[in-house]
């Protein structure tokens, strides 16, 4: 039998998840949305709640509470703040290749911190030169003594300008078809966040782009083995950095029906809340029925993943899935709200704007279409 | 060491307070398909025994009546870093009014022993009737401060609080052991923590029923409860609008002439 129930202890980690948001990253929404920046406070709060710890492993200082934990968490801070759980999904992905690819070493140089929240994540793939293709990656290493030297420019990097500790992936200088990845720390000489992006939407989270160049990092900085650096940057984002973006679209997918479902009965038109109107009513269903099958796709992916399996082929079908029926509900949203929904008092305009910024990370659909047919064909 | 018993109900969430109807026959609460969730104030209760337990040595015991599903509320307790949990359910303590709710809590603290402190919620949101600590007070003989709303001093067995009354407060020396209801200005409750909640594996809850207590039948719930409810009835909401018209000015003042009628200013 299939148990589709969240245990009593996954139901208190929503209701932590649920407490946290509401009464840390709530309160300063207002000033995310305002100032476009990354809130200190917000940062700090999210280290106090060990939201950073969750999927690092124990021994390392982290919580061990895995995927399916992590999914929960990301959905309720999602559903309060985009931004913020774009932000948080972050620093679990540029985590994970240390987690899942570091040598003892560099696990407990680095994992304590991060686990703590005292230093922060990410992870650098995208270049201008095309984020879909990875390997079309221009950003070069060269090994020179005990040191390599990373040259290039990576874009549309999540935490740019915040992050401590960022996994980046280049091609070796003389081998187009080697790729490794390394940990740069910042404040290496050569290593430098530079542009700034202003986003349609997850206000309050920075991307933006990193210049390499001459960089010098210790040899010691190589993770995983040289030459399968791609395996190790696709192997995180295949199911950290999907199901990351799955929970940020439950969240905000959440938002958008919890928010239609009050306007529709705040709103009187022809003497009665429009809830009573049909084609309201079949507008709600629709949200209703996506945010019901997009969350069942993410947990049973994320719990795959607790298992042991692998589970970037059913990540895949879940980002696609949940994404793309964020978008949609944000649109409902908004045409719920008639006029209103044009007005930035009203939240819908925010979670339609954020709804845009959902698509391309971690794969844009017809990346994840480009994976699902591969999987359907093999 | 300091024992505290914190006693907690288990409530429809408040949030979802609009879902709830009346049994037009029963005049019971329908609670469909509402949670059942901690009762706002005993957060409070609970804020005020953590932050004694981090101030003193003490040990902290949470305690419900309630349905199998309350011991979700229990572990919610023992997530938040109470020691030691105990569910006090059984068919027979159902329909407890106030009376036979407080009877049997302090059936469940004698058995439970030795004890220093009870703190309470002031009410629940679901019944209010702010009975339950002080009859619990009542039923093993201990002094009661109702609406605590600041714990001065927790030194020896002399206790200093400040409680609150309708138009003001007032200070109270109590002996411990006492049954303190508090209020919202106490203190402003913790947030559940991952790690507690990770914590709180280790701590069993342990169920008690009408046999573990040594009870008789008819002096728990429906049965053991002298008062019944014979009428209830929801408020209905209703919102008023009223037109002024005028200059601006005179808008003005007939607003302001409204408002202080209604005592607003
Ligand atoms: C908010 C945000 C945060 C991000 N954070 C990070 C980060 O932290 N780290 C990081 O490395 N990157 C990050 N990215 C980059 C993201 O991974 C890329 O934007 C994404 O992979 C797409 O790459 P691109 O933007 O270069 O688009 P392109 O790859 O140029 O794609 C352009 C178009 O072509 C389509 N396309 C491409 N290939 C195919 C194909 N084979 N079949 C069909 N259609 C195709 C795409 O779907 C798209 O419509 C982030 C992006 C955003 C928007």
């Amino acid at each position: 039998m299939i148990d589709f129930t969240f245990t009593e202890e996954q139901e208190l980690f929503r209701k932590a998840a649920r407490e946290f948001a509401e009464s840390k990253i709530a309160p300063k929404v207002s000033e995310m949305e305002e100032t476009a920046k990354v809130v200190d406070e917000v940062v700090k709060a999210l280290g106090e709640a060990e939201m950073m710890a969750l999927t690092i492993p124990e021994e390392y200082g982290g919580l061990g509470l895995g995927y399916v934990a992590r999914l929960i968490a990301l959905e309720e801070i999602s559903r309060v703040s985009v931004a913020t759980a774009m932000m948080l999904q972050i620093f679990a992905l540029g985590t994970e290749p240390i987690i899942r690819f570091g040598n003892q070493e560099q696990k407990q140089k680095y994992l304590p911190g991060l686990a703590k929240g005292e230093r922060l994540a990410t992870i650098a793939v995208t270049e201008p030169t095309g984020g879909s293709d990875p390997k079309g990656c221009r950003t070069s290493y060269k090994k020179d003594d005990d040191s390599y030297i990373l040259n290039g420019r990576k874009c549309f990097i999540t935490n740019s300008h915040i992050a401590d500790t960022i996994t980046v992936f280049a091609v070796d200088e003389e081998n187009p078809e080697a790729f490794s990845t390394f940990v740069v720390e910042k404040g290496t000489d050569g290593f430098k966040p530079t542009h700034e992006e202003h986003k349609v939407g997850m206000r309050g989270c920075n991307t933006g782009e990193l210049v390499f160049k001459k960089c010098r990092i210790p040899a010691e900085n190589l993770l995983g083995e040289e030459g399968k650096g791609l395996r190790i940057a696709m192997s995180a984002i295949g199911d950290v950095g999907r199901g990351g973006m799955v929970g940020c679209a439950l969240g905000l997918h959440t938002a958008c029906l919890e928010a239609s479902v009050k306007f529709a009965n705040e709103r009187i038109l022809y003497g009665k809340p429009i809830s009573k109107l049909q084609t309201i009513q079949n507008k709600l269903a629709d949200m209703k029925i996506d945010l019901e099958a997009g969350r069942l796709l993410g947990f049973r992916a994320a719990s795959m993943q607790d298992k042991g399996e692998r589970a970037s082929n059913e990540f895949a079908v879940a980002k696609y899935f949940t994404t793309e029926a964020a978008q949609r509900a944000a649109k409902t949203a908004v045409d719920i709200h008639g006029g209103y929904g044009c007005m930035e008092e009203y939240p819908v305009t925010r979670y339609l704007r954020d709804s845009a910024v959902l698509g391309p990370s971690a794969g844009t659909s017809d990346i994840m279409k480009v994976i699902i047919a591969r999987w359907v064909l093999s | 060491m300091l024992k505290i018993v914190v006693c907690v109900k288990a409530v429809p969430d408040p949030k979802q307070e609009r879902k709830i109807r009346i049994n037009p026959v029963t005049k019971t609460l329908i609670r469909g398909d509402i949670p059942l969730v901690l009762n706002p104030l005993d957060k409070n209760a609970m804020e005020a025994a953590l932050q004694l337990k981090e101030q003193l040595d003490a040990q902290i015991v949470v305690l419900s009546m309630g349905p199998p599903s309350a011991g979700n509320i229990v572990k919610e307790c023992l997530a938040l870093g109470a020691d030691q949990g105990f569910l006090l359910s059984d068919l027979a303590f159902s329909g407890a009014d106030a009376y036979a709710t407080a009877y049997t809590l302090a059936k469940g603290i004698e058995k439970i022993g030795s004890y220093h402190v009870i703190f309470c919620g002031m009410a629940s949101s679901d019944s209010s009737t702010e009975w339950v600590g002080p009859e619990i007070g009542a039923f093993l003989k201990i002094p009661i401060v109702t609406r605590v709303k600041e714990i001065i001093e927790t030194e020896g067995e002399w206790w200093k609080v400040k409680a609150s009354l309708d138009n003001g407060f007032r200070v109270v020396q109590v002996k411990i052991p006492a049954v303190l209801t508090v209020t919202r200005e106490l203190n402003n409750p913790r947030t559940l923590s991952f790690s507690g909640i990770i914590e709180a594996r280790k701590r069993e809850i342990t169920h008690w029923g009408i046999n573990e207590l040594c009870v008789s039948d008819d002096s728990v719930g429906l049965k053991g409860s002298p008062t019944i409810v014979s009428n209830m009835a929801s408020i209905e909401l209703k919102r008023e609008v009223e037109i002024i018209t005028g200059t601006r000015e005179e808008k003005a003042e007939q607003l302001i002439q409204k408002l202080v009628e209604a005592g607003v200013i």
